[in-house]
């Protein structure tokens, strides 16, 4: 098994319990590995929860990580996959001065170009939002910060598979 | 002498509903869940739990431990010797905390346990109140589940959750901290046992084409050997254990954990795999053909160097936990579920086999570890007394029938190396946290949950001081425990370590120690010192036939080594002999 250090993402449904999180972050925190991003919602089956975590590490330790996150009582199922095997999105918010918008003609291209979306215009600010994956929304960042970002903050990653959950027909199980 | 007096409460259902307070709830779920002892320590935030147990204690024998942690361990030597779950019961903030090292011990060693703690009322959660401390943060990493109660109507279902939880599948210690307006508050009480939650699988399906792949491998091999781990006890598995490697003929070693599952006497049973197990499954570890391991996870401790393990072999794993499989060693055939069950399955697939010429590896390897480690600690010619020679007066003494309770360092490793199992379940000992102290307590435990077998507890001068106060315990309930205090005036296993690694700079190893026969007399408990070898055998027989509690102190060899030894890093089959 490879020991490459690779980007998984994380699927985990669970119960919707107070102090899972800590339970699932002290899996990776005990194993020394930093989450690059984190996210809990509702899924696609009622009272269950989806985490999406994304991290970095070999697939020989993301398997055993694996195991350990679905021995956990109210892990349901825990999964990973490649980057390839999954869809995707970030979100993030740009918060910039709104005379660069007048000022500076090329942001108007930049926003167009990227397919980010303008939230809200004032005199003072206006805010940027563009959803995308991470490359996109980096680049973004990258053309915007040359004329200067009044705030900046990025969502955690979250992601369906190409692939068929097997866990569906398991959770449609828990409705009845 | 009478240990203790409970009735024993049988576990039942309780339907009907009734409008009682939380606190009284408790004292109700642990009756329907078959608790007819516990060990604790009261406080301001558990106080209306206690005010129950008082008016309860026809029914259930609360235990005053001297210190929370003894309550754990003493929880833990219960769950150990009965099979039945462990309850330790301790106030807020400190008294919680001073279960943590405890309940991680059960969680490494799987040991089933309900910790039960008060927690400040619900409207003071987060506010730094007095004794306030988030025990279920603090616990997270070392439970099986934990769970907060503020609310007294959800006491029934968590704690049949705890319960469930803690003994099913593989076992482990569950906390439930529960809040002091919880504990006040009056609510419509019944009781319904968990039989099941909609996350959890306690054990794995087992595969037949798994366990066929396994006979296959397990009838082809010409020098198969087996590791057996407490997997085998917990599930009660030791006669089908038994059975498998009797028709199959295979040469098995055991865990420190799985010691005792079968006779230390059996001719199968071939010794200790590990750091400081013996020499010829050790080594022989890496020429088998097939390494069979049973209910055990591959620890460092046993496996030395991964990467010259047993890599000539094929790996086949029975193991509950899906976790635990090619964590530590990669498998060839894994066979998912329990021991018990999967076991009984394997049996009617296996060849009869005897595998004479390779059980013949064995002996000999013996004969050379007899002769260079094992004739010296037994029948030394040296003028100190050594650890060895009190373990094989003990297994004389006891004809083998005692649970040796062991603490941690050199003493535990001599005590399962030398100690005689007859019967299973009757060597209790911290295995994977190496927790010093924990002996005494759990020997208390442990004598209460079995008290028509003799119990002798083991440990070191630095061990037992750790958890020393639990003589109070002892004394008060007048639980008839063996106290032997092997004496080195050294933590022997760090001084050992220090001589071989780190030439001989003993930093803080070298211990002054106080009158352990006044320490235990002040309590007392008949105690006696021995220095001199002549005087040992009737120690130890005046020690057996004391119907109370008795201390024996044995003064041995300070600078005493454990051999064999595997180096940190080295591989099994560079095991030293000295």
């Amino acid at each position: 098994m490879s020991t490459e250090i690779k980007q998984f993402t994380v699927s985990i449904y669970t119960e919707n319990n107070i102090g899972l999180l800590n339970r699932i972050s002290a899996i990776f925190q005990r194993r020394h590995i930093n989450i690059e991003s984190i996210n809990s919602s509702v899924s696609e089956i009622e009272n269950v929860s989806k985490w999406t975590i994304v991290v970095k590490l070999s697939e020989d330790q993301m398997k055993k990580i694996q195991g350990q996150i679905e021995k956990q009582v109210e892990v349901i199922k825990a999964y990973y996959h490649t980057e390839e095997e999954t869809i995707y999105q970030e979100s993030c918010l740009f918060k910039i001065k709104s005379d660069l918008l007048f000022d500076e003609r090329q942001i108007q291209n930049i926003i167009k170009e990227s397919n980010a979306r303008i939230v809200t215009v004032n005199k003072e600010f206006f805010v940027l939002e563009k959803s995308g994956r991470t490359q996109e929304i980096e680049l973004l960042y990258r053309e915007l910060s040359v004329f200067g970002i009044m705030q900046f903050t990025r969502s955690g990653r979250i992601a369906v598979t190409k692939d068929k959950m097997k866990i569906s027909t398991m959770l449609q199980a828990f409705q009845h | 002498m009478k240990v203790v007096e409970t009735k024993k409460v049988q576990s039942k259902t309780i339907n009907t509903t009734e409008r009682i307070s939380g606190s009284e709830a408790i004292i109700k779920c642990l009756l329907a869940e078959g608790v007819d002892i516990l060990y604790g320590y009261p406080g301001g935030a558990i106080m209306p739990v206690y005010d129950e147990l008082y008016k309860y204690q026809d029914q259930i024998h609360h235990v005053l431990t001297r210190h929370e942690q003894g309550a754990t361990h003493a929880a833990q030597g219960y769950a150990r010797i009965s099979g039945k779950v462990g309850v330790a019961i301790a106030t807020s903030g400190p008294g919680a905390t001073n279960l943590v090292t405890g309940i991680a011990d059960a969680q490494i060693d799987s040991t089933p346990m309900v910790s039960i703690t008060g927690q400040v009322g619900s409207h003071l959660l987060g506010s730094d109140a007095f004794q306030e401390t988030d025990i279920v943060g603090i616990s997270t990493p070392v439970t099986k589940w934990n769970c907060q109660i503020t609310k007294a109507s959800q006491i029934p279902e968590v704690l049949a959750k705890a319960f469930y939880i803690a003994k099913s599948g593989r076992p482990g210690p569950v906390l439930v901290d529960i809040t002091k307006d919880a504990q006040f508050e009056e609510f419509d009480f019944s009781y319904k046992k968990c039989t099941g939650i909609r996350s959890y699988k306690p054990v794995p399906e087992a595969d037949e084409t798994d366990l066929k792949a396994a006979a296959e491998l397990i009838n082809n091999a010409k020098k198969p050997m087996v590791v057996w781990g407490q997997g085998v006890i917990l599930s009660k598995a030791e006669d089908q254990f038994k059975a498998v490697i009797e028709k199959a003929g295979i040469p098995s070693a055991w865990t420190i954990l799985g010691a005792s599952a079968i006779p230390t006497s059996h001719p199968l049973n071939i010794g200790m795999v590990g750091m400081h197990g013996n020499y010829a499954p050790n080594v022989l570890t890496n020429q088998c053909d097939v390494l069979i391991a049973i209910g055990m996870r591959f620890d460092d401790r046993v496996t030395g160097n991964l990467e010259s393990y047993a890599k000539q072999a094929k790996i086949i794993h029975f193991e509950i936990d899906p976790a635990e499989v090619d964590k530590n060693v990669k498998t060839d055939v894994a066979v998912l579920g329990d021991a018990k069950a999967s076991l009984e399955a394997l049996l009617p697939l296996l060849n009869t086999n005897s595998h004479v010429e390779w059980h013949q590896k064995f002996k000999n390897l013996y004969k050379i570890e007899y002769e260079k480690v094992i004739k010296d600690d037994l029948h030394p010619t040296k003028e100190r007394l050594t650890m060895g020679e009190v373990l094989k007066e003990i297994n004389i003494q006891t004809k083998g029938e005692a649970a040796i309770v062991s603490d941690v360092g050199q003493h535990q490793m001599i005590a399962c190396r030398y100690a005689d199992f007859k019967t299973t379940k009757s060597n209790i000992t911290s295995g994977g946290l190496g927790t010093m102290g924990f002996a005494l307590p759990a020997a208390i435990g442990a004598k209460m949950a079995a008290p028509e077998r003799e119990v002798v507890m083991i440990a070191g001068d630095g061990g037992y001081q750790m958890t020393i106060q639990e003589l109070g315990t002892i004394f008060q309930q007048k639980v008839p425990v063996k106290i032997v205090v092997l004496n080195n005036e050294f933590l022997g296993m760090v001084r050992q370590w220090q001589q071989l690694f780190f030439d001989k700079r003993y930093a803080s190893t070298e211990m002054t120690n106080p009158d352990f026969v006044a320490i235990a007399k002040g309590y007392h408990i008949d105690a006696k010192k021995v220095t001199e070898r002549k005087d040992l055998k009737d120690a130890v027989k005046e020690m057996i036939a004391c119907e109370g509690p008795y201390f024996l102190e044995v003064c041995v060899e300070k600078e005493g080594n454990v051999f064999p030894m595997i180096p940190t890093g080295a591989s099994v089959s560079d095991i030293r002999l000295e």
